[in-house]
């Protein structure tokens, strides 16, 4: 094995062992209440997978962790903590809602790039007032990241009770847009093919995210502006030396955050919800966090860790209402417990894992 | 006093795969002064680090003062007699000297007290080995030479009977050297043991009594220092013979490149760094500038460079010139003719978790030769890695393994190997073999020797005076932010050059 080979086996297998121990606690937890962690098990993969509706929720909620996953790991080579992704989806999916509203008699076809300029230019915007404050005046950006959530969040409140809510109605959302821009859904797209499937939110947005998972690979590993924002992030002084403008890669790796998580707002808003509603985006900025440092801000790894906190939600929620004594806090609780290992303590067994891994490349060389 | 201070049998020491000591052996007999010696990464350090409890070793045992003694950690050490001077020292810059040296031992509750105690031991023990330091004086306010008694007197004050210097005179003008080996002599002459560990021969033979030569994990050599000589030792460190002279033509020096006119920079806190700095490179000669480190030398570096703001004065490259109001960076100074090997590889030259091959891109990523359209060519940039690193002998020669995987050495010569294959007007080099082994020392010198006789302007910044002195043709001195003299290097004298790095003119002395 070369050197590249043994580092990919030790970060596959540290992750795994850190999943497999979150799992295993979270079954004795399960166990101490009295119900069989092994049916537990059961019911949450056979909601997560079993059925085609059941699958269609766990990849929809695997789109918006793709994109907000992405949304923080593009920042973190940048050596930022961007945990405003939650702010940044919020203000992409109200520009994604504006424009619907606005075009809605427009074709898809029209709509839909413009929907991805809109969430990138206001998420964006969201994402590089923090960039510009850390790159030229040196604010920490998780301090004002986290505040642009609150902003976003009253902003959004003000918007949907005051501005964009019909004035018939009284829950604060704004009306329904027009059926020719919402995004063909999963079910639709099948249908054209003459297969029949069961209607679930899932819709065209996940082969979206499959394309920025691709092109976000692409972009950080394969040309010269990744290459500078990597260098920014992992050696910043390198970067000076190299004559590459630390400031404005910050900023632009803010936009791109903000970007990536604004199209949250396409999955949600175009593609499921089709009106602007109150926290459409609420956990999944968060989640994203989880997801990107579990996949080791590799798209690949992103798609992975995405997919399986699609799993915990939709296999969890399978559960909850399946067993008696587990309800949704018992689903936070193993969340909690794959983001406790697999991110804050993932260093935990890596010495040994390091050491084992060695021993067999040594001997099978 | 037993006969025998240290007696450590049979060291082995692994990390991962990598045998830093092999089977090491090594007697210090009481109340001489013993050195070691060895290139870097030739486990000198590895093995005080067994001796003062950093590390454990796999096998092997220590006896101090002829006693069995297993280390676990430092404070076994200090208990056993031993104590250590670090390279980087390790003080609390805040703190008075009399704080220092308490810290750690304090007793009972009131800090006062204590200090009290302390106050009548470290006098005492300032007299006796004439440490003179004020003892109430903040660490921050000290010179170096004085901060480094500060940290012999730590070591005494917690009964050390033996010492460990590691690379003590790395921080120190010859004359604060000379002071020191003073003060080494007096520990000697009161009965005290001192190993000595450096890579600086001359200081060996200045010294030491004995000399152990280590090389690549093993101990090859042991000698009565009054019996062998540099050549020897050289030869013993590198496992072959080598030139400690460089061999060069004389110079053959052409038109301005380099202009430097009365450059000044204060830094963010306010502090001047560099005073009225005015200077010429020309073509076809080295311009060495000595001077302890910190006295100024890296910001000049980082200016001409492009790093840090020019705030006054004005630089010419090839007849552009730059002034505080042209906004230039370290892309624009490339673009006008320059190179730039800078002080710290690890710091600013390289970016060592990437691989070797996206760090000879460095500071080039924009090379259309290196582009596409949109994503960077691989195999043009593999390529040009794998020409440079067979120019310049870096083994491995992989291009994508990662830096941090390659010896200090191998990491210098691609730093090098990058800015040289440039082939600009003006190559600028900071500490070009800062912690590099004596075989790369010779190869990176004669490449710097090769871009003078091609012609190149080189300006070279090095804290390591001798080698200024065997590669510059004309030298710079400079103290305190100022360049305080300039020298021809065939009329230069290490003395000389070491007054005015103390800052003290010729006339005046």
């Amino acid at each position: 094995m070369n050197e590249r080979q043994v580092n990919d086996l030790v970060v596959t297998l540290v992750t795994v062992t850190n999943l497999l121990l979150a799992f295993l606690i979270s079954g004795i937890v399960i166990w101490a209440l009295g119900e069989d962690p092994w049916f537990a098990l059961e019911t949450m993969l056979y909601g997560a997978f079993g059925y085609d509706e059941g699958l269609g929720y766990t990849l929809y909620y695997t789109t918006n962790f793709i994109f907000t996953g992405l949304g923080f790991a593009i920042g973190f080579h940048c050596g930022l903590f961007n945990i405003g992704a939650e702010g940044q989806a919020y203000i992409g999916g109200l520009a994604v809602g504006l424009l619907c509203l606005w075009l809605e008699n427009w074709s898809l076809w029209i709509v839909f790039p413009l929907a991805v300029i809109a969430s990138i230019i206001f998420g964006g915007i969201w994402g590089a007032i923090p960039g510009y404050l850390k790159a030229r005046h040196g604010s920490h950006e998780v301090v004002t990241t986290i505040m642009f959530n609150f902003i976003a969040s009253v902003i959004m409140v003000y918007l949907l009770s005051h501005v964009l809510r019909p004035p018939q109605e009284m829950s604060p959302e704004s009306r329904d847009f027009a059926e020719n821009v919402w995004i063909p859904q999963m079910h639709e797209i099948f249908g054209w093919f003459g297969f029949e499937i069961t209607q679930t939110p899932l819709n065209g947005t996940f082969f979206f995210a499959l394309i920025c998972l691709f092109l976000v690979w692409r972009f950080v590993w394969f040309t010269r502006w990744g290459y500078e924002l990597r260098t920014v992030g992992t050696n910043e002084s390198a970067a000076v030396y190299a004559g590459i403008n630390v400031s404005k890669n910050i900023i632009i790796a803010m936009i791109i955050c903000g970007g990536l998580s604004g199209f949250v707002g396409i999955n949600e808003i175009m593609g499921s919800s089709h009106r602007i509603m109150l926290n459409f985006q609420a956990g999944i900025g968060f989640t994203g966090i989880a997801v990107s440092l579990i996949g080791r801000n590799h798209p690949l790894g992103i798609l992975l860790a995405a997919l399986l906190f699609g799993i915990l939600y939709q296999g969890g929620a399978e559960l909850s209402f399946e067993v008696q004594a587990i309800d949704r806090h018992m689903v936070v609780l193993i969340q909690g417990l794959v983001v406790l290992f697999a991110g804050a303590l993932e260093n935990l067994f890596r010495p040994q894992i390091e050491q084992f891994v060695k021993q067999v490349a040594i001997r099978t060389a | 006093m037993p006969n025998l201070a240290i007696q450590l049998t049979d060291i082995n020491k692994n990390f991962g795969n990598v045998c830093a000591n092999k089977n090491v052996s090594l007697t210090v007999k009481s109340g001489t002064i013993h050195g070691i010696v060895g290139e870097n990464g030739a486990g000198k350090s590895t093995l005080m680090s067994v001796l003062y409890g950093f590390y454990q070793a796999d096998s092997g045992s220590i006896a101090v003062l002829e006693k069995q003694t297993v280390i676990r950690s430092a404070h076994d050490a200090i208990q056993a007699g031993i104590g250590m001077v670090h390279q980087h020292f390790m003080l609390v810059d805040t703190f008075t000297v009399l704080e220092n040296v308490v810290l750690g031992t304090e007793s009972g509750i009131s800090l006062k007290e204590s200090l009290r105690a302390s106050e009548l031991e470290l006098k005492r023990l300032e007299k006796e080995y004439h440490l003179e330091v004020d003892i109430n004086a903040t660490i921050n306010t000290l010179p170096v030479g004085l901060q480094q008694r500060v940290e012999i007197l730590k070591a005494l004050y917690r009964g050390a009977e033996i010492l460990i210097l590691d690379e003590p005179t790395g921080v120190l003008t010859p004359q604060e050297a000379d002071h020191l080996f003073r003060i080494l002599d007096e520990l000697r002459e009161q009965g005290k043991t001192v190993i000595l560990i450096t890579h600086k021969l001359r200081e060996i033979m200045a010294i030491t009594d004995y000399v152990s030569v280590m090389r690549q994990g093993e101990m090859v050599a042991h000698r009565k220092t009054s019996e062998t000589n540099r050549e020897e030792l050289a030869e013993l460190m590198v496992g072959r013979k080598v030139l400690l002279r460089v061999d060069k033509a004389p110079a053959n020096p052409g038109r301005t490149v380099l202009s430097v006119d009365n450059l000044d920079y204060k830094d963010n806190s306010g502090i001047h760094r560099l005073k009225d700095v005015s200077f010429e490179v020309h073509s076809g000669e080295i311009v060495g500038v000595a001077g302890v480190s910190g006295n100024g030398q890296s910001e000049l570096l980082d200016i001409i460079t492009g790093i840090n703001p020019l705030q006054n004065g004005t630089i010419k490259i090839n007849d552009q010139e730059i002034t505080p109001e042209s906004s230039v960076d370290a892309a624009s100074m490339r673009r006008l003719g320059m190179a730039h090997v800078p002080e710290d590889r690890q710091r600013m030259g390289l970016v060592t978790s990437f691989a070797a091959s996206e760090n000879i891109i460095l500071g080039y990523h924009k090379d259309p030769a290196y582009n596409g359209l949109i994503e960077m060519d691989s195999d043009a940039i593999t390529k040009s890695c794998r020409e440079q690193m067979e120019h310049f002998d870096v083994r491995p020669g992989n291009p994508l393994l990662r830096v941090s995987l390659f010896s200090g050495g191998n990491q210098q010569k691609m730093v090098v190997a990058r800015e040289m294959e440039r082939n600009t007007d003006l190559l600028v080099v900071g500490q070009p073999t800062r912690g590099v082994d004596i075989g790369a020392i010779e190869f990176i010198h004669r490449q710097i020797i090769a871009m003078r006789d091609a012609n190149k302007a080189v300006l070279l910044v090095s804290v390591e005076l001798d080698e200024i002195l065997s590669l510059s043709d004309r030298i710079l001195v400079m103290f305190d932010g100022q360049i305080m003299g300039e020298v021809l290097a065939k009329d230069a004298n290490e003395r000389d050059i070491g007054l005015l790095m103390a800052g003290i003119r010729k006339e005046a002395a």
